[in-house]
């Protein structure tokens, strides 16, 4: 089977034009496994690997196709939130339990190799290893597709996490900063997405005017879409919708960075299907077709991005994703970044310029009427916010937007086109999913 | 305030012991000059490999500043909550370090304020490099 490393899938240069597969490849199923706050380390049936069948069976069920037409598997080795967390995020040794869990496998960990033997995919010739997150997995899922190094593919995202306090152990628990870390954590930097965004965040209100505390419309906006999202970790909680007076009044982590800017870390796991546009026709569901997808990895020039920095690649890959969809502003009509803090969304939101926002324009637009049923349905996802740290509320949800089948959250502007994040300014990818192939 | 100690690599050395000499030396490119930190293996602007040492002086201004109130370093929780600035040099703004700005209490940091280079002992043997308010 491929092996990522070979594969040469990514769109991460400029000027390579309108992509190749433009509405030629389509997402034609989505499954969502329960939303835990934790797994509890006992119950089998929630376990991450659990999961990720559960997600696969009813991306496969929706779709309308068995698990022998699955020809490709394209799964991150995950842990908690993903492998983007280091040795910091992995479970401590532990008994397992009796066979054939002996190993994390199935339990905290998932990759293909489990869910193609667990499931008893035997059709699988597209399975490769090494793999990033969400954020660039969507776009490697739609090259295969566009490329025909498989058919009927599966991409799945699993996001775990455990009893304790998040990412506290491994290399965060060390006394010594070794590698990259020697120059960041002895002044206190663990590393993240908190850390990239807050200093040009606080860089953005002096250059731009505002206040951190302007992100509230924002943030609250989150809470409310996503208690209108069944699938979500939020509406099947019922957690109480905070209040302006909720959130300026809340516990800081980062300061100014509060309790309410960061996702809740939950125990879930999505999955898409890709196929290409022909077949997708004759599936259950209304094609959902990829416009584009694009990668960006921009390299830091010294120990924090500035804020010149952060809008220089936001820019940047705003422009590398419009040329690939063939697309501009005017013509996006969902957006769906990421703000798995919400201190970047509006980097993105400018970058794009979306509605016409422009730099220094998003705090304003925040206090306007962003609602999804109002003119500028920005986020209707509610994101990581609003339904927690799955990292795919942005996908699922400009889907179903583009579907008609949103339900509560359905927007009531233009629903065609649709642009979704998982991505952190410096890395991470962009998709641009289209109601119509052309 | 107990810092994690940092572990010198083939790469960093040369800055680490400058470091424990109380000197602060960043690479510098022959070829255009563009001085970067942290170390790297070519130029970052033009990918020339020959790097030289070259010691600076020392000085810079607070561009911005958070204070750490609930972060995830064991080591540090005891220091919680503490500021995290970020620094500018003044021989080139783009190159930029972070501080805990030693003397400067938690929430009371002057943005914009010059500051000067000093180095503190994270463990026996080894500092590191602070930057402290030019008052």
């Amino acid at each position: 089977m491929a092996a990522a490393n070979d594969y040469k899938w990514r769109r991460d240069k400029d000027g390579q034009g309108v992509w190749e597969h433009r509405g030629k490849v389509a997402i034609a199923g989505l499954g969502h496994s329960p939303v835990d706050r934790r797994w509890d380390g006992v119950s089998m049936d929630q376990t991450l690997g659990a999961y990720c069948i559960l997600a696969c069976q009813k991306a496969m069920d929706e779709a309308g196709i068995t698990a022998d037409q699955v020809d490709g598997i394209i799964c991150c080795d995950s842990h908690i939130a993903g492998p983007s967390g280091g040795s910091a995020s992995k479970w401590a040794p532990r008994p397992y339990f009796d066979s054939p869990y002996d190993s994390e496998l199935g339990l905290t960990l998932v990759n293909a190799e489990w869910l193609i033997k667990t499931m008893g995919l035997k059709n699988v010739k597209f399975a490769p290893t090494k793999l990033p997150t969400i954020g660039e997995m969507v776009g490697m899922a739609a090259q295969a597709v566009g490329d025909g190094m498989c058919t009927n593919c599966l991409m799945i995202y699993p996001c775990g996490n455990l009893e304790g306090r998040y990412r506290r152990g491994g290399e965060n628990a060390d006394d010594y900063a070794r590698g990259p870390r020697q120059w960041t954590v002895p002044w206190g930097n663990h590393g993240g997405n908190d850390f990239i965004n807050t200093f040009p965040f606080n860089q953005y209100c002096l250059k731009y005017g505002g206040h951190h505390d302007d992100l509230a419309p924002f943030v609250i906006n989150q809470h409310k879409n996503g208690m209108l999202t069944p699938w979500g970790f939020n509406y099947n909680h019922d957690i109480e919708p905070i209040t302006v007076e909720d959130y300026v009044k809340s516990r800081y982590i980062l300061n100014p960075l509060r309790i309410w800017d960061c996702d809740r870390p939950v125990q879930a796991s999505t999955a898409y299907l890709f196929t290409t546009a022909d077949r997708a026709k004759d599936m259950r569901q209304k094609p959902v077709y990829v416009l584009n997808h694009s990668q960006h990895n921009f390299k830091q020039p010294s120990t924090q991005a500035d804020l010149d920095t952060i809008e220089k690649w936001t820019d940047h890959a705003a422009k590398r994703m419009y040329e690939g969809a063939g697309l501009g502003p005017k013509d996006v009509d969902l957006f769906n970044p990421y703000d798995g803090y919400s201190v970047m969304t509006q980097f993105y939101l400018e970058a794009f310029q979306w509605h016409g926002v422009k730099r220094g324009d998003a705090l304003q637009f925040y206090a306007g009427d962003i609602s999804v049923k109002g003119p500028h349905p920005f986020s209707s996802s509610g994101g990581n916010l609003g339904n927690g740290r799955t990292r795919s509320a942005m996908y699922t949800d400009s889907i179903e937007q583009l579907r008609g089948t949103a339900g509560a959250r359905q927007v009531t502007v233009r629903a065609e086109t649709a642009l979704a994040a998982f991505t952190t300014p410096p890395s991470g990818g962009w998709l641009m999913l289209g109601k119509h192939p052309n | 305030m107990p810092k994690l100690i940092p572990v010198a690599d083939e790469l960093s050395k040369p800055f680490w012991d400058a470091v424990n000499a109380k000197r602060l030396v960043l690479q510098r490119c022959t070829g255009c000059s563009k001085l970067q930190y942290p170390p790297q293996k070519t130029c970052q602007v033009c990918g020339n490999a020959a790097l030289e040492w070259k010691e600076v002086s020392g000085k810079g201004h607070i561009a911005t500043y958070i204070v750490i109130e609930d972060g995830r370093l064991n080591r540090r929780m005891p220091d919680q909550p503490y500021n995290l600035a970020l620094i500018t040099l003044d021989e080139d703004p783009t190159v930029n370090f972070y501080s805990n700005l030693p003397g400067t209490p938690p929430y009371k940091v002057p943005v914009g304020a010059a500051v000067e280079v000093t180095f503190e002992d994270v463990a026996p043997g080894q500092l590191i490099h602070e930057w402290c308010v030019v008052n």
